[in-house]
């Protein structure tokens, strides 16, 4: 082990530089949501809970915290249902126009979520359609659909075919196939789709920004304590953030783990 | 034994999976075709005094492309772009390249994740984070100053560099993972039957290994490309107010004057910088494969 | 009522311009075990596709117990299906595998209980209903599998391949299990495989299938006895395959010249025609014969020996020129050696006119 780093000098000291690289913004962002001061900036001064504190007692930041977990897990789990639908609509039939279809259910990963706002502002102002937390979930879905399509579309291999036809052949009907045989073989995966997605929604901005009026989504609060320049209950905020982000990977890397661990 | 006799399910239900798809492509037909079309239209209408007139007109476009300020901010987010591409590939390739060949195989998984697991950082505070690391008083001129180099704090947030900055970080994470996933793909085999056959490790690489990784190059690159390009945030916060990018402009349109069309115009041009992209690195995108 | 349970008329499968399986007739007896034999490629799995309800036939009939099943979904079949990789549901134990086509058929709980106990008995995993799935040999999965399928009682199991994932001393094993259980449940099987090997051993008849036709049908001895085209003779075995021009057809008797002589078949068949003789490497005995029944093949000269085990294959060179490339099976007792020369002879009902 020693003798093999030895060898790989450069190797490692790279790694540690781009590790490095790659780690001080978080560890700057995290460290000085403790300060004790006025400012998010060197001396430390901590560590203390105080900007913590402020940030839970500002009741249109936890409102808008509620919000954005609420349009998250909405917004995903309709995402992984559609995208889990298509996926298998793919899979098993010869539907026509196949390439097409693969192609409009992938084209939002081409375009940009601000294009993506502003096209949607843009019709709900056509149609007079009000902006509110509804139109964000939808904008979330626009963005998240793709990516649940593609997760679960990848995990459909042809044993799941012969999985399905074996459902079938012993009498079970469409739905049952789907809801006792598919949607449990493929749980690891729709989980991951659901997680990747609600982390996705729950930190998106632009989207939100454009779609949103009277009740906002977190990261948009976040953005108007910005205006008022650096100051640490922005650093807490963005650590709660990234904590809850966090969390919701390493639940989801942990079920697929054990998931692919029992099967294979 | 008694016959177990026939399913209980009715014989119709067989054909309903085959309106599985549907749900999924109404929806994207409905939130995201239809808007990028109402989009295109808007882009042809005009806005008299305030309120959108449904007047067939190239005047956006025109005005787009014939006032340099606005021409000068889709130059600017195309410099900006490639420059981040440039140096995150840089960056990346031999961090995936390190993962790949060099760590040790069961202790991949763990450097993996830990080389993206900032990329859950909340995104409206990334770039947050750095200014915290590069103002005039945060901690790189703090450091500098402590340690004697500088006397004075340098002039580093807001500006090209600081955005590029916070792309690169960004991207770095991206492209590296894009670039793994290629490179754990090569079989072994292939570079000892190179090396049996008499090329050194050098050789190894350009005609081997990196020939086989540029599809991870071209996705990552992709990938970078669309969200850099359109990314607002990022040059808001870190870059300020000395250049102007296409997003911050259509942002302006959108809060200051609710400028539909001249938001459309710049948001199109953008999807067709993009389409252009795609066609130049298509051949080693496999969209399917993602 | 038909005497057949099964019935394929004139049954085609394309796909764009490639035919799959060519009108296709068949018929299976009532507790008859078919194996549609044929490389891959060949369209056998089309043909037991069609039949279990997973590829509609382009054209044609199928006919199950009297009934016409050409559209009928595989739920609706008195069929089931036992794919190559087994398709055991993964996330259910080994009992709910089992039990499933019977809960899908809302039997009584009690009922179902026995009959999937019964089903895992028959195949020899009675107390291996807790077990997962991935917790099973390849072995135990292919007899979970086959359970499954039979709990339901199917008046046909249809089976794709599924002794290839298996190794070859279980394969054996498996091969006459499945002829025990085919017998002892009187159920008709049709079992498709490319081991001519396996075909044999396990089926009552054999339907050879080559480019999405039926090539040659009939009890393994006699397809392997007596191919009926040239392609038979080559699939099912190392065979001599010699050319030759018909040279009479008189008296209810052909004559065929080959290079190595002239060769006599009962029936009348086309003068002037060029055709194959098939004769199989173990026809060829070692000796002097005479008679009007004996082909003697004269002097042979041992070019290549290759020991395998049960005998040993030789590569000779046969006629007068040493210009006839034949191959021989002799008994591992007889050593044989490159360079030996001896006298060899057949018997001339065992050489076989090919029709091409």
């Amino acid at each position: 082990m020693i003798g093999h780093w030895k060898k790989n000098f450069l190797a490692v000291v790279y790694l540690v530089a781009a590790l490095f690289f790659i780690y001080i913004p978080v560890v700057v962002l995290v460290v000085f949501s403790f300060q004790d001061g006025q400012l998010p900036v060197p001396p430390f001064n901590g560590p203390s809970l105080q900007w913590y504190e402020k940030m839970f007692s500002n009741d249109r930041l936890v409102e808008s915290l509620i919000n954005s977990v609420v349009v998250a897990i909405i917004s995903s789990l309709l995402a992984t249902v559609m995208g889990f639908l298509a996926a298998y609509g793919m899979a098993r039939h010869d539907i026509r126009f196949r390439a097409g279809v693969r192609f409009i259910l992938m084209a939002p990963l081409t375009v940009s979520y601000l294009i993506i706002g502003i096209g949607l502002l843009i019709t709900l102002n056509i149609f007079g359609i009000p902006k509110s937390l509804l139109t964000v979930g939808l904008g979330h879905i626009v963005i998240n659909l793709p990516l649940c399509f593609a997760i679960i579309y990848s995990q459909f291999g042809g044993h799941l075919r012969n999985i399905d036809w074996a459902a079938r052949d012993l009498g079970a009907s469409d739905f049952q196939t789907l809801t006792r045989v598919i949607a449990p073989v493929m749980k690891p995966s729709l989980f991951a789709a659901f997680c990747l997605s609600a982390t996705l929604s729950w930190d998106e901005f632009i989207i939100a920004f454009l779609l949103s009026r009277f009740e906002v989504t977190l990261p948009v609060i976040i953005f108007e304590m910005l205006r008022a320049g650096l100051t640490p209950e922005v650093n807490a905020a963005g650590t709660m953030v990234f904590a809850i982000s966090m969390v919701t990977v390493a639940i989801a890397a942990i079920v697929v783990s054990v998931n692919f661990g029992a099967r294979k | 034994m008694s016959a177990p006799g026939k399913p209980v399910a009715a014989n119709i239900q067989f054909e309903l999976s085959r309106w599985a798809v549907h749900p999924a492509i109404i929806f994207t037909l409905v939130f995201f075709i239809i808007p990028l079309v109402a989009m295109v239209i808007i882009s042809f209408w005009q806005r008299i005094y305030g309120k959108l007139q449904a007047s067939w007109t190239v005047a956006n476009y025109e005005k787009f492309f014939g006032r340099d300020y606005l021409l000068e901010a889709l130059y600017n987010s195309i410099e900006v772009t490639l420059l981040t591409l440039a140096i995150s590939i840089l960056l990346a390739y031999p961090l995936a390249y390190i993962l790949a060949y060099k760590v040790p195989s069961r202790w991949q998984r763990f450097v993996l994740i830990l080389t993206v697991l900032p990329f859950w950082t909340a995104y409206v505070v990334r770039s947050y984070s750095w200014l915290l690391i590069i103002s005039e008083n945060g901690i790189l001129n703090v450091a500098l100053i402590a340690i004697g180099l500088i006397d004075q704090p340098l002039e580093m947030a807001y500006g090209r560099g600081a955005t590029v900055l916070g792309f690169v970080h960004f991207f770095t994470m991206l492209l590296t993972l894009t670039i793994y996933a290629n490179l754990v793909q090569i079989k072994a085999s292939y570079h000892k039957a190179a090396a049996d056959l008499g090329a050194n490790p050098l050789q190894i690489f350009f005609r081997i290994t990196f020939p086989l990784s540029i599809p991870g190059v071209a996705v990552g690159a992709f990938i970078t490309f669309v969200i850099a390009i359109g990314d607002y945030i990022t040059p808001q916060i870190l870059g300020g107010s000395t250049e102007v990018l296409v997003p911050q402009a259509i942002m302006l349109q959108i809060a200051r004057a609710a400028n539909f069309p001249m938001a459309s115009v710049m948001s199109i041009t953008l999807m067709i910088v993009v389409v252009i992209v795609y066609f130049i690195i298509g051949k080693y995108l496999k969209m399917d494969r993602i | 009522m038909s005497d057949y349970l099964v019935e394929l008329q004139g049954v085609s499968k394309k796909y764009g311009t490639t035919i799959a399986a060519d009108n296709i007739n068949l018929t299976i007896s009532r507790g008859e075990f078919l194996v549609l034999l044929g490389p891959s490629g060949s369209g056998k799995t089309t043909i037991l596709s069609m039949m279990g309800g997973f590829t509609v036939p382009s054209s044609g009939r199928l006919i199950i117990d009297g009934e016409d099943v050409t559209d009928v979904p595989p739920a609706f079949r008195p069929t089931v299906t036992v794919f190559q990789d087994y398709a055991l549901f993964p996330h259910m134990s080994v009992y709910e595998n089992v039990s499933f086509g019977l809960s899908m058929r809302k039997i009584p709980r009690f009922e179902r209980d026995r009959l999937t106990q019964e089903s895992l008995e028959t195949v020899g995993l009675a107390g291996f209903g807790s077990r997962r799935v991935h917790q099973l040999s390849g072995g135990q999965q292919q007899r979970v599998a086959l359970a499954r399928a039979i709990a339901v009682e199917p008046a046909v199991l249809l089976l794709d391949e599924p002794l290839g994932a298996l190794d070859l001393k279980i394969r054996r094993q498996m091969q006459e299990e499945l002829v025990h259980l085919q017998k002892s449940l009187g159920a008709t099987f049709v079992h498709v495989t490319h081991d001519q090997e396996e075909a044999m051993s396990i089926s009552d008849n054999i339907a050879l299938v080559n480019q999405g036709k039926i090539e040659d049908y009939g009890p393994p001895d006699r397809v392997y006895l007596r191919p009926s085209t040239l392609f038979a003779a080559n699939f099912m075995g190392d065979s001599n395959i010699l050319e030759g021009k018909i040279v009479s057809n008189q008296g209810g008797k052909t004559l065929v010249d080959t290079k190595i002589g002239r060769l006599r078949f009962e029936g009348e068949y086309r003068l002037g025609a060029n055709v194959h003789v098939s004769l199989r490497p173990e026809q060829i005995r070692i000796g002097k014969a005479k008679g009007s029944e004996i082909i003697s093949l004269g002097e042979i000269l041992v070019s290549e020996v290759v020991f395998q085990g049960t005998h040993r294959l030789c590569h000779v060179r046969a006629g007068k020129e040493k210009d006839v490339k034949l191959l021989i099976r002799f008994p591992q007792e007889h050593i044989v050696k490159t360079g030996d020369s001896m006298s060899v002879f057949a018997r001339e009902s065992d050489a076989v006119l090919l029709n091409d």
